[in-house]
């Protein structure tokens, strides 16, 4: 096995010399075109392969973009996606003056902060905890279990949420009430609804999420374990000073692309869990845009909107992955 | 290879003996594993179990909260309504044929778009890669979205749970990376000597050795066909068009539900309705989530390799 993997790459590494290289060097004399066509000739069938996918990528994704420019622009139906009138910032503007503002930049960087926080450090926490399963048939069980919410759909989870939470009958506000906090419905108001919205999200995805560092942790060696041990470290000096530094590059990479996400709040689960009580601090940028746009149509504007937070997203993706590349080496590109 | 495992065999077992000589401080903290162990395994557990034992109990039992351990005063109430409920059914039939349909063109575009990525001699395949992966962290926007999808006719269409989301990066990027580690390269030059190209390859030996790589993204498509609620929410208004999870948020969340059946009960009394409607929403979380959870832990292993192989290549 090990003998067939090294001549494995022992081909693939001598392979891009051996077929590339002498054609390449015969086409530059021909010119572009002829390159063109050589280079099809021999990769048509992959260009075949990809064209459905390129395809999917270019008409649902790269068409939307180009219709971006619907938020410097009048809206006009007979147009379309590009028409009319070029109005420069007014939208923006608009978006900035509004007294809607604030409260939506701050409801949205509130949730998606303390989704971020929170749920970065539990599924850390539960690999570390994992990891100390000896007993290699309970590892698995505690695994299956705690993967398994992550599947269930999000408009199952806030059925869930409403029949748990609802006022007097609910299971937790009853257990809740044994410690004296009767009389708050978790589900509209205003001071709850941050705490249930992380607290049931990290409910869902801690588990799943802690499968990429069980991963790290179990390519971490045995002899680190066994000449710790030897030292005389304890359990906890051992996760401390073993464990977790095996941890960090995948939770900087993992940062970074939550970074991404930072004005991303999950549209689905706030627009499920919304209701008039607490509107005051679960409308979000990705719930207004579609009440503006969808709901009274006023593309223009809710194009701008949505746009505005996708750079938003974009530069904080860019920043975070600078800061990291600078700081700890590791990046994404 | 073989001896490599016996060693770190052998490590553990040593590892394992040294942790028997260890001390109070090392008991007290495995004693602390294990109660955060529980605690996690109640927290995930408890709910789901709850809510099935609370489907199948007396409505008025289960508010008062005397359904905590086990049912109570069978009653199957609420699952009599769903049944009779035509509209689940129309939404489960519906999700079924866009979850099928869905995830077997999402494999025809993923798999051979991943294979020819993953060829090294292809040289257009890292500008490519950069083309597809951009896709994931901007867009365009939920109007232009919209309005294309008018454009396209693809509005109250069933082709908008399918067409659209065809292609997930995410699993292309995965798909790709199973392609390039797990592909013996000698076996395509082998191929290429006999006069095999691209396509016989693709087709009769990089597939069949893909079984692994084709079941996990085929479930991970799955699953997100089986929950998707956006789509049907924004693009469609038609509802017999509509998949089971905008019925469900229908009968979960907005108490519309069952104005024929529930909601002659909720006539009688505000709370004494309340009970009977909740009772219905135990039924439809568990007809929902059911195939789910049954299916899950046979699948299990399956969900997890993809995150493995996923990350091989970050």
């Amino acid at each position: 096995m090990s003998i067939g993997t090294t001549t494995g790459t022992d081909a693939a590494s001598r392979r891009p010399g051996r077929t590339a290289a002498p054609p390449a060097s015969g086409a530059e004399r021909r010119g572009p075109v002829a390159r063109m066509r050589r280079h099809l000739g021999r990769y048509w069938q992959l260009w075949v392969m990809l064209a459905p996918a390129l395809i999917v990528v270019i008409v649902f994704a790269y068409i939307p973009m180009y219709g971006i420019q619907l938020a410097f622009r009048e809206f006009d139906p007979t147009k379309g996606l590009t028409g009319g009138e070029w109005v420069g910032l007014k939208y923006f503007r608009q978006f900035f003056e509004s007294p809607l503002f604030w409260d939506l930049m701050r409801n949205t960087i509130v949730i998606s902060l303390s989704t971020l926080v929170l749920g970065f450090l539990a599924p850390v926490l539960l690999a570390l905890v994992i990891n100390q399963i000896l007993h290699s048939r309970l590892k698995r069980f505690v695994q299956t279990v705690t993967y398994l919410p992550h599947f269930i759909s999000i408009v199952v989870i806030v059925g869930m949420l409403q029949v748990f939470l609802s006022p007097e009958t609910g299971l937790i506000t009853r257990f809740l009430a044994l410690f004296g906090l009767d009389d708050i419905n978790y589900l509209g108001s205003t001071t709850a609804f941050v705490p249930v919205y992380v607290l049931s999200d990290i409910w869902q995805h801690t588990g799943w999420n802690s499968i990429i560092y069980l991963a790290a942790l179990a390519g971490v060696s045995t002899h680190l374990y066994e000449a710790a041990r030897i030292d005389g470290a304890s359990r906890l000096q051992i996760i401390r000073h073993v464990d977790i530094p095996a941890l960090v590059p995948t939770m900087v990479i993992l940062m970074i692309l939550n970074m991404g996400g930072v004005l991303a709040t999950g549209f689905e689960k706030i627009f499920l869990m919304q209701n008039t009580l607490n509107l005051p601090v679960s409308e979000v940028i990705a719930t207004y845009t579609y009440k503006i746009g969808i709901l009274s149509s006023q593309f223009s504007y809710s194009t701008a909107i949505g746009l505005f937070n996708t750079v938003i997203n974009f530069a904080f993706l860019v920043l975070a992955n600078q800061i990291s590349k600078r700081v700890t080496d590791t990046s994404l590109w | 290879m073989s001896t490599d495992t016996l060693r770190t065999a052998r490590t553990r077992r040593l590892s394992r003996r040294v942790g028997r000589r260890l001390g109070r401080s090392d008991l007290l903290f495995m004693s602390v594993i294990s109660l955060i162990l529980a605690a996690v395994l109640f927290a995930t557990l408890y709910p789901l179990y709850f809510v099935l034992i609370a489907s199948i109990s007396d409505p008025t039992a289960v508010a008062t909260g005397r359904v905590l351990l086990l049912p109570k005063n069978l009653s199957l109430f609420g699952y009599e309504q769903i049944l009779a409920d035509s509209r689940i059914w129309t939404g489960y039939r519906n999700t079924l044929v866009y979850s099928v349909v869905g995830t077997m063109l999402n494999l025809v575009v993923t798999l051979p778009a991943a294979y020819a990525l993953s060829r090294r001699e292809f040289r257009p395949r890292r500008p490519l890669m950069l083309f597809f992966a951009f896709t994931m962290f901007f867009s365009g926007g939920l109007i232009p979205t919209y309005l294309l999808y008018k454009d396209l006719g693809l509005l109250d269409n069933w082709l908008v749970f399918i067409l659209p989301s065809a292609l997930n990066v995410f699993n292309l990027i995965i798909a790709r990376a199973f392609f390039e580690n797990s592909l013996p390269e000698e076996l395509f030059e082998a191929a290429m000597i006999d006069g095999v190209d691209y396509f016989r390859f693709f087709t009769t030996i990089a597939l069949p050795l893909s079984k692994a790589l084709i079941s996990v993204i085929g479930l991970y498509y799955l699953v997100f066909h089986w929950n998707d609620f956006f789509t049907g929410l924004v693009f469609v208004r038609d509802y017999d068009k509509q998949p089971l999870q905008i019925v469900l948020r229908d009968i979960l969340l907005s108490n519309q539900a069952f104005s024929g059946g529930a909601g002659g009960a909720g006539g009688s009394g505000g709370a004494y309705g309340q009970r009977y409607a909740d009772q219905i929403k135990y039924g439809v979380i568990i007809v929902s989530t059911l195939p789910v959870i049954i299916l899950y832990p046979f699948l299990q292993k399956y969900f997890e390799k993809g995150v493995l192989i996923g990350s091989v290549k970050g």
